[in-house]
């Protein structure tokens, strides 16, 4: 793994989450001191991919559901299960609490109905990709969780 | 430079060829000249690379002129498969937005009266028209409607009173994709479709009215009606929420089948299945489900754009010149070692370009070739090239999708203004309609290459030829 930038040592320190780039598209990255909470922070930047998150209120809370036979494919699951409850509902998620046993994962999904002129949301995602995904610790002991989606 | 020439063997001025190394079962040939070449990402090299590490591929992995670094893939890939020699068809391949393409539409309606109620035709478009997220359209399917439109496409979609008949012969696979099998998709995926039909999508997604503002080849222009001055409506989207569904369902199906399959997948996004095998047919099936969803919902679009010129300009015309698709695979004839063969080829921001005297052109383009469409960015104007008899042997009748980005949309966003881009574009005649100023930044006109310049090297590698180039006079952006 390439050495982090300031901004990502930083971020790695504390439960936090970052964008990074890719050639058509957007990468996220959740860093945490738990995997489940790294996969929470990697959720929290596929809204900010949206929208400025302190736009999204928290007023209506989802559950849901993923399995994949490896971190990784839990992980995009995972993202594509919350691209999934974004369409179909018409909403937008702020929060999350997250929690993995084995090849499962149960989520809570917090947020509220896309109000076009408040949240101006800039793009559709269209779904998390296998694409530079990585489910790993990291030097520090924190948990790294990265995905590129495809908008 | 991003990719190193030396690791290139220049074959021509616009072809560069990789030898096979390694787990290569066939070289990666990509298509460019020297300063798209130096311009591409390394990851391009190495995704091509990857593509000819797969079974059952054919002749070569190709790269177009457009090409970027994309998912498994290259944007701007293409490659064929051999279902006989364990061939794989790989959903990363296809990608997440099925079907994606764009459709032009010629008007009747003179230009002087277009640039004279210019902002209302754009405001009335908005209005038709829904475009970005979270927009929702008119249109709901009940399950027995959703099958019916999986399987029939435009075809479909003309029947149901959205679209005219004459335009399914403008459309590729006639405007009905064989073998799409409803029975295929999800429900999940049937669902997050439901209150998308006829929805633009977000993105790079937009409708355009454009004018032809130049004129390369005459005859096939003619042919094409797009002479000097014409006005003409494109269309750029695809299968909506139900194609993203589906690839990402199978993405991960997939994923796990290779590897029960004792496929080694130089990088996961690349999972594929053998072609003949279980969740191979059945992605097929969904696959071919999702292009019908993509011709289905141009098609409608298409409907809309119609009354709305109508409400405008009554009695106005908009006939379909063509209607192309990037990102599919399917079912093609290839002479392979001069014996006649059946291939499965994977376009990923690809366009298919037959040739003159292609035995699937109608009859008012069989002389010329197929009009293969290419959108740029929002302020540099679009091109429409023709299909070549040498594209046959260059990338099996392909060529390039569009400009192809230059930057990420992280970038883009930190270098305009959504409101700034409006505004510069308006100084040039050109209107846009958003409901993000964001959107637009990530879109902005210097996000894109120069289209100018990937055009003309598809050109002069014999890809397709240009015919004319439309520059935009309304965009109304997802």
């Amino acid at each position: 793994m390439p050495p982090l930038s300031p901004s990502s040592e930083a971020a790695a320190r504390a439960a936090a989450w970052e964008h990074f780039p890719h050639g058509a598209d957007v990468g996220v990255r959740g860093y945490g001191s738990t995997k489940a909470e790294a996969f929470e922070q990697a959720a929290v930047a596929l809204t900010a991919v949206l929208t400025p998150l302190e736009r999204v209120r928290r007023l209506e809370s989802v559950d849901l559901e993923a399995a994949g036979p490896d971190d990784e494919i839990l992980l995009v699951q995972w993202l594509n299960a919350l691209v999934y409850e974004m369409a179909t509902r018409g909403m937008l998620f702020g929060a999350f609490r997250v929690t993995i046993e084995g090849d499962r994962l149960h989520a809570t999904a917090t947020g509220e109905a896309v109000d076009i002129e408040r949240h101006e949301p800039a793009v559709e995602i269209k779904g998390a990709t296998l694409t530079a995904v990585r489910v790993a610790q990291i030097p520090n002991g924190r948990w790294l969780a990265q995905s590129v989606l495809d908008v | 430079m991003a990719i190193e020439t030396t690791d290139l063997t220049r074959i021509s001025e616009y072809e560069w060829r990789i030898d096979p190394f390694g787990e290569m079962r066939v070289p990666a040939i990509l298509y460019a000249d020297e300063a798209l070449i130096r311009d591409m990402d390394e990851k391009v090299f190495e995704q091509a690379r990857n593509v000819a590490m797969l079974p059952g591929i054919v002749r070569a992995s190709y790269a177009m002129p457009d090409a970027h670094w994309g998912y498994g893939f290259p944007i701007g890939g293409v490659a064929a498969f051999d279902a006989e020699a364990g061939g794989v068809v790989s959903a990363g391949g296809v990608g997440f937005d099925i079907s994606c393409g764009v459709r032009t539409m010629l008007t009747d309606v003179e230009t002087p009266r277009i640039r004279r109620q210019q902002r209302e035709l754009a405001e009335a478009l908005f209005r038709k028209v829904p475009a970005g997220v979270g927009s929702h359209g008119a249109i709901r399917l009940s399950l027995e409607e959703m099958d019916d439109m999986l399987s029939g496409g435009a075809e479909w979609a003309v029947r149901s009173g959205w679209g005219e008949r004459r335009d399914l012969e403008r459309i590729e696979e006639h405007g009905c994709m064989k073998g799409g099998n409803p029975a295929c998709i999800s429900d999940k995926a049937k669902t997050r479709q439901r209150p998308e039909m006829g929805t633009l999508g977000s993105g790079n997604h937009y409708l355009e009215v454009q004018e032809v503002a130049e004129v390369f080849d005459k005859a096939a222009a003619e042919a094409f009606g797009l002479t000097p001055g014409r006005i003409v409506v494109t269309i750029h989207c695809g299968s909506r929420g139900l194609g993203h569904q589906v690839g990402t369902e199978f993405l991960a199906e997939m994923a796990v089948a290779a590897k029960e399959q004792g496929i080694a997948l130089p990088d996961r996004e690349l999972a594929c299945a053998k072609i003949n095998s279980e969740v191979g047919q059945r992605y097929l099936g969904a696959m071919w489900a999702a292009i019908n969803c993509a011709l289905a919902n141009r098609e409608i679009i298409g409907h809309f754009a119609r009354e709305v010129f109508d409400e405008i300009f009554p009695g106005a015309r908009l006939d379909l010149i063509y209607d192309v698709s990037h990102n599919t695979c399917k079912i093609e004839r290839h002479v392979i070692d001069g014996q006649e063969k059946s291939l499965f080829v994977h376009r990923k921001g690809a366009t298919r370009a037959f040739g003159p005297g292609h035995p699937d052109l109608p009859a008012g383009l069989k002389e010329i070739g197929q009009p293969v469409l290419i959108g740029g960015s929002m302020g540099t104007g679009s091109y429409v090239l023709a299909g070549t008899v040498t594209s046959e042997d260059r990338a099996f009748s392909s060529a390039c999708h569009g400009a192809g980005r230059r930057m990420s949309r992280h970038q883009a966003l930190k270098s305009w203004q959504g409101r700034q881009v409006i505004d510069d574009l308006a100084a040039k005649g050109i209107i846009i309609r958003s409901r993000s100023s964001r959107g637009v930044a990530e879109e902005a006109p210097g996000a894109y290459k120069d289209v100018t310049a990937v055009v003309d090297a598809t050109e002069r590698a014999g890809l397709a030829r240009k015919v004319v180039r439309l520059v935009p006079l309304v965009c109304i952006k997802g």
